[in-house]
């Protein structure tokens, strides 16, 4: 066991996932001999060889497309997006191809495929670099969108991503690629798709997060502990399909839901999660639900950045406002 | 440096550099023309003809001696037969869609010959992926005329087709088939597969980034892929020569760094021994080629498109008197290989095998509600699951 950091514990699970399978493949622009803008890939074409990781023309359409054709062919792709800013000429492979191969074949070929990208704002980068748009994944059916929020579940999660036999969208909260560092057993095993995970156990409210909002919620939890407040955390982790059982019988047990995203606020997540709670657990609450999320603007540029991400403060603000309904 | 110099002296004669005074004339404001001497160093990197391939002309006379093995009797009469159905599956096609029995349907009407073609150059490992108007190609590779009718029809069945198992569906967004063509070629490389993929695309598919992107990488990687270019004059109401500045398409590949070519798409000859050779050179190691079909879409776009809004009959006619199938059959004639009789009972077989095709696709029950679900992942996530449940009236659930 090794204490590894967010994107140590990728490249632990690639190099696993290679190591385990042949068919595991690993493609995007300079993930090769430069091992990833974020050194994800570091090593692996040393280890596996140019043609199991390769480094690929810059052309986001023909990455998708191309893993698309390998997936079908029987490979499991991995292809890295540098950025989510550039993922967007990806969409119409995604929505149009790796999404549906599978249903409008009946089966016969289908789409084993991960397309990896770094996402979200917080470490001053350039323009384009630093958007949260995880809803425009989850909106498209057939395909899972994953995010993990810290070492072990990003491990666990690339595993079971890359051996799962449908197309998975994996967004990487870069802020926290090297924020903390957890003791991760590189054993190869993987952690569940499709299910929320639970953080802190807790009475009073329930805090709903995913990504590197995550950290921000568990000291907000912290600071209300200090207060006598008992907040529940969870990790939504798998985006789409959601696990909204694990939400209700949350919220059934706190009566009070606080939702915190980076994205921006108009139909993102947490509509989807509020809209249902509305539906579901409507007699469990006590509260309306609040969320706390990024603006419906565009993400400024780094020295104007802090105003658009949610705080502490903010996810503070709204668990006192929902503690005021009794 | 190769390029302009600004002037600048390039440093030193070079290997096949040549450093020439050209004249530039440049304007000022206040209209004087000046004379300017500007030295720029010209390398030669690439020069290029066109190939053009064609054996049999207008009236299906060999214009050469046909290549050893190209004119066997067998195989014409195949390829003519093939050809044959494809058109008489097309017509029923578009009379069922009129009478209200088939959704929009892409009619191949006049481009038979690429997909008769391509098809018996193929063999059964290779890989197809067609775009939407190869239903030549598809037959050729085994896909039955049920299946082509079911999907055309409007069932998700249709694509789960008899022919090959590993081909792929066709791909309804312009060229996005190519990128996958590619990846499809990398992993026949990478397992170190005898195998070869065929990419077919329409002349409209060349103005898309995807088809650049797809023939800039199979160039970088030498990758095991043919792409086809069906270029039937019309990109729906945009014709060819609006679509591009090029002279020909198939000298895109030259930007990529490999062979293009062009063929008379209306001579199956000249495509199935194209095809061939490039297969044969992509198997071989020696990576890909780009194949450029000349030929005309005689039909409407679509059965919900009306060509004459903006082209002219004259044109349509000038086509329809280069007909791939008349051409083939002039040519078994003039071989020997045909008769009226046989042409007759080929009538009749084919009128019967699209029949039986036409009542199989009408007798096979739409698919139910469970359908939409239970092929789109592996295993049913559970909101999907109550969704299921709910479309299919399950009572306790959703």
């Amino acid at each position: 066991m090794a204490e590894v950091n967010l994107v140590e514990a990728v490249n632990q699970a690639l190099a696993r996932a290679m190591a385990d399978d042949d068919s595991v493949v690993v493609l995007g622009e300079d993930v090769g001999v430069n091992g990833g803008v974020f050194r994800a890939t570091v090593g692996l074409q040393e280890r596996f060889g140019a043609s199991r990781v390769m480094d690929t023309p810059l052309a986001e359409s023909l990455i998708a497309g191309m893993s698309i054709g390998m997936a079908a062919m029987g490979l499991k792709p991995v292809a890295e997006i540098q950025f989510m800013g550039f993922i967007y000429p990806t969409l119409d492979q995604l929505v149009c191809h790796a999404s549906r191969l599978r249903n409008r074949t009946r089966g016969r070929l289908f789409c084993p495929m991960v397309l990896r990208a770094p996402f979200g704002g917080g470490i001053h980068a350039p323009e384009h670099h630093s958007e949260s748009t995880e809803a425009m994944f989850a909106h498209v059916p057939g395909l899972r969108v994953v995010v993990p929020s810290a070492p072990s579940r990003a491990y666990g999660l690339l595993l079971a991503a890359i051996r799962d036999p449908d197309p998975v969208i994996f967004l990487e909260p870069m802020r926290i690629y090297r924020l903390l560092r957890q003791n991760v057993d590189d054993d190869g095993a993987e952690l569940p798709l499709d299910v929320c995970f639970s953080l802190r156990q807790g009475s009073d409210v329930t805090l709903v997060t995913w990504g590197a909002m995550v950290h921000e919620t568990l000291q907000a939890a912290d600071a209300l502990e200090a207060q006598g407040i008992s907040a529940e955390v969870i990790d939504v982790a798998t985006l789409k399909p959601l696990d909204m059982e694990t939400i209700l019988a949350s919220v059934e047990k706190t009566g009070r839901c606080v939702i915190v995203h980076e994205a921006a606020r108009t139909a993102g997540m947490g509509a989807e999660i509020a809209a249902q709670l509305s539906e579901e657990g409507l007699l469990s609450l006590m509260a309306p639900v609040r969320r706390v999320t990024g603006y419906d603007t565009i993400m400024p540029l780094p020295r104007g950045e802090h105003h658009y991400m949610p705080s502490v403060e903010k996810i503070l603000e709204s668990v006192k406002e929902v503690l005021e309904y009794s | 440096m190769d390029g302009p110099t600004g002037g600048v002296e390039p440093g030193g004669p070079r290997n096949e550099a040549a450093v020439r005074r050209s004249k530039l004339i440049t304007r000022h404001a206040k209209g004087e023309v000046r004379l300017c001497h500007v030295k720029t160093a010209m390398k030669r990197v690439a020069e290029f003809c066109i190939e053009f391939v064609r054996f049999l002309d207008e009236n299906g006379a060999p214009q050469s001696a046909l290549p050893p093995g190209l004119a066997e009797k067998e195989t014409l009469v195949a390829m003519y037969r093939l050809m044959a159905l494809t058109r008489a599956l097309d017509a029923k096609a578009i009379a069922l869609q009129r009478t209200g029995q088939l959704g929009t349907y892409a009619s191949c009407l006049g481009q038979e010959a690429v997909g008769a073609g391509v098809g018996f150059a193929m063999r059964p490992e290779d890989v197809l992926v067609p775009s939407y108007r190869e239903q030549a190609a598809q037959l050729a590779r085994g896909v039955t005329p049920a299946e082509l009718l079911l999907y055309w029809g409007g069932d998700e069945r249709g694509s789960d087709f008899s022919g090959p198992r590993h081909d792929f569906p066709i791909a309804v967004p312009i060229g996005t088939q190519t990128c996958h063509a590619v990846g499809a070629a990398a992993a026949c490389k990478l397992r170190g597969e005898a195998r070869a993929v065929v990419s077919c695309c329409g002349d409209g598919a060349t103005s898309k980034g995807d088809f650049y992107e797809s023939i800039n990488l199979a160039g970088a990687w030498r990758l095991p892929v043919v792409f086809v270019v069906v270029n039937n004059q019309w990109a729906i109401s945009v014709p060819r020569s609006l679509q591009s500045g090029a002279e020909t398409l198939a000298q895109k590949a030259i930007a990529g760094g490999f062979e293009g070519l062009q063929v008379d798409g209306n001579d199956p000859l000249a495509v199935r021994w194209s095809v061939d050779r490039a297969l044969a050179k992509a198997r071989d190691g020696g990576g890909p080629t780009l194949i450029e079909a000349l030929t005309y879409r005689i039909h409407d776009h679509t059965t919900a498109d009306d060509a004459s809004r903006y082209r002219s009959e004259a044109e349509v006619e000038a086509a329809r008197a280069r007909d791939p199938l008349l051409r083939t059959r002039r040519y078994i004639d003039l071989a020997g290989y045909w008769s009226d009789d046989e042409e007759a009972a080929l009538k009749e077989h084919l009128a019967s095998v699209v029949q039986e095709a036409v009542d199989t696709y009408l007798a096979t029950p739409p698919p139910g509600p469970e359908a939409m679900f239970d092929y789109l992942f592996a295993r049913l996530p559970g909101p999907l699951a109550r969704q299921r449940a709910r479309a299919l009236g399950t009572p306790g659930d959703g």
